[in-house]
């Protein structure tokens, strides 16, 4: 009986000491290159720093004091506002229809997969270099069609009106067949006969998207809305890329991550790109909090 | 009702081709344009869709421009450093958390969540130092350092480690196996699927990265192509035959791999979820 009881004891060590054998390197790890660097990104927002890190001096919150009365800040986080709310719920729905339209056996299903995931695997330089030279005012192909219904020509990127919308839909473009393959995975997971009733019934194809699809597609459009809204609130690559800093448009369309990068990394003052980076922080933090409260109002898990 | 399915079909195909042909107009478009003269290209009285004759000059005009062999080893080495750690570390700490019952786990899942909450960029300051302090800057190594670990991966295969039955790790230790022998030999190799799925994961989000690149990168040399790219659009904006000539280059080797492993790629991407 005791040599059981020893036995068991031996096993919850040994269980113990390899447990954290194999967790040491990804904690060695997390702590090291992520949870640290927090605490110094936070310590870092109170200092003033000089050129190539120099002459840093304790200034409290006047970093925060200076972001909140710059209105270039209130306007970087207006565009990542903008951003999201145009390239979030279109990517969505768009993505939506189509796995929708793409959940049956059906002639060509994996080419038109195939197709729609492939600016995923684009370089964004490159995804945004062309959607730059697509939208180019003077010789761009936009405008040439434009032109030829005899509209046009528009200033794409360089409007400071329109060119976030533009930005926004080079997002769309970039992230439709990502969502989509998500939506997929999540159709299948519904029972076939959910439709074979409704079809008895005489519901057609609109009534059974909008009474079975969504609601049961539910859990999958949560993770997705949640991610892609969090990762939107983070653009940076399209629109470094898009918008010179000589762009007039540039006012208008530069993200938080944007200002972060340019601060910290351009102007070499990294005390206000770490005050920037925590305002982006706590608004992921609060959006997330939302997110998971409201989850319960609409999201349906069997 | 016959009649109608093939009718109602036929519109679905006419709309997925319409959107598939938005998809891959502005691809269609960089390999167009990289083909043309410059002349070609900002040509608007007549308009020039296809070029007269197909040019190579902007492509060997980039390559002599941008050492296109250091920038593909570059990347090849980034992604292939990224994902040996990912794998390695996370299917360590995945087989910890999943299946090993030890003091402080709840604490270490914890912190893994938590890591996914927050926005990259908040390392990105403590971590550019770091290496700059190594004077590793402008190295492979600094190319690699963010993701020498993975909670995202972790919590991947954590979920695939979890889902294999109880009795074969019983099974094992009956027959003597030490834990790191049952995980390597017995439970490791089950997990294939997650393991290529956060590969995939890694090498694709590694690819496309970057705002790391271009801080810890910055040396003609050191780069990877996503970086490189970017410097190449500043330095000729004005050439677009040379600008989409690079950026068809940069993109070929990723979109070769994804016609060849496109089952893999979107399984391994439907299965991560992903968080970007």
């Amino acid at each position: 009986m005791n040599g059981k009881k020893d036995a068991a004891a031996k096993r919850m060590q040994k269980q113990n000491f390899w447990g954290w054998v194999f967790f040491a390197p990804t904690l060695a790890g997390l702590l090291i290159l992520n949870i640290i660097p927090i605490f110094q990104t936070i310590y870092k927002s109170f200092f003033q720093t000089g050129a190539f890190g120099r002459g840093n001096r304790f200034v409290g919150l006047e970093n925060y004091a200076r972001m909140f009365s710059d209105g270039q800040v209130w306007q970087s986080l207006l565009n990542t506002f903008v951003y999201t709310l145009i390239e979030v719920p279109a990517s969505i729905l768009i993505a939506l229809i189509l796995a929708a339209m793409l959940n049956r056996k059906m002639r060509g299903r994996s080419v038109y997969r195939t197709i729609y995931f492939l600016p995923m695997v684009a370089a964004p330089a490159a995804v945004a270099m062309v959607w730059r030279w697509l939208y180019n005012s003077e010789f761009g192909l936009l405008n040439h069609l434009l032109k030829l219904v005899g509209l046009g020509p528009v200033n794409w990127i360089s409007d400071p009106n329109i060119a976030l919308v533009s930005v926004g839909i080079v997002g769309i473009w970039s992230v439709i067949g990502y969502n989509m393959v998500l939506f997929l995975a999540g159709l299948q997971e519904i029972p076939g006969d959910y439709y074979e009733a409704a079809e008895i019934d005489g519901a057609g194809p609109v009534r059974q998207f909008l009474n079975i699809t969504i609601p049961l597609i539910s859990p999958t459009t949560f993770f997705v809305t949640t991610t892609r809204i969090i990762a939107a609130m983070q653009v940076f690559d399209v629109i470094y890329m898009m918008i010179d800093r000589a762009n007039p448009a540039l006012p208008t369309t530069q993200s938080l991550v944007y200002l972060f990068y340019k601060y910290s990394f351009i102007e070499s003052d990294q005390g206000y790109g770490s005050a920037i980076v925590v305002l982006l922080l706590a608004i992921i933090m609060v959006l997330t909090v939302i997110q998971n409260v409201a989850q319960k109002k609409w999201v349906h898990y069997n | 009702m016959k009649h109608n399915q093939t009718g109602s079909m036929a519109c679905l195909h006419i709309i997925l081709i319409l959107g598939g042909a938005v998809m891959l107009i502005p691809f269609a478009w960089m390999i167009l344009t990289a083909f043309k003269s410059a002349t070609e290209a900002t040509q608007i009285d007549p308009f020039v869709i296809f070029p007269k004759t197909w040019r190579t000059d902007s492509f060997t005009s980039v390559i002599s421009k941008m050492n296109f062999f250091r920038l593909y080893l570059n990347t090849l080495l980034m992604i292939a450093g990224r994902v040996f750690f990912a794998v390695v570390t996370a299917s360590l700490a995945g087989y910890a958390l999943g299946r090993i019952h030890f003091k402080g786990k709840n604490l270490c899942f914890s912190l893994v969540m938590f890591q996914m909450m927050v926005p990259v960029q908040i390392f990105i300051i403590p971590q550019y130092l770091m290496v700059s302090r190594m004077g590793l800057l402008n190295t492979t190594f600094s190319l690699i350092f963010p993701g020498l670990v993975t909670a995202f991966g972790t919590f991947l295969l954590r979920q695939s480690y979890m889902a294999l039955p109880a009795d074969l790790e019983e099974a094992a230790r009956l027959d003597g196996c030490s834990i790191p022998q049952t995980f390597f030999y017995i439970m490791a190799p089950l997990t294939r699927s997650g393991m290529i799925a956060l590969g995939i994961f890694t090498a694709l989000f590694g690819y496309k990265d970057l705002m790391w690149p271009l801080i810890a990168n910055p040396d003609q040399n050191a780069m990877p192509l996503s970086s490189a790219l970017a410097k190449l659009q500043g330095q000729f904006a004005a050439n677009y035959p040379e600008l989409m000539a690079a950026s068809l280059l940069a993109c070929v080797p990723m979109v070769v791999l994804y016609v060849i492993f496109q089952k893999q790629f979107i399984e391994g991407i439907a299965t991560s979820g992903g968080k970007l």
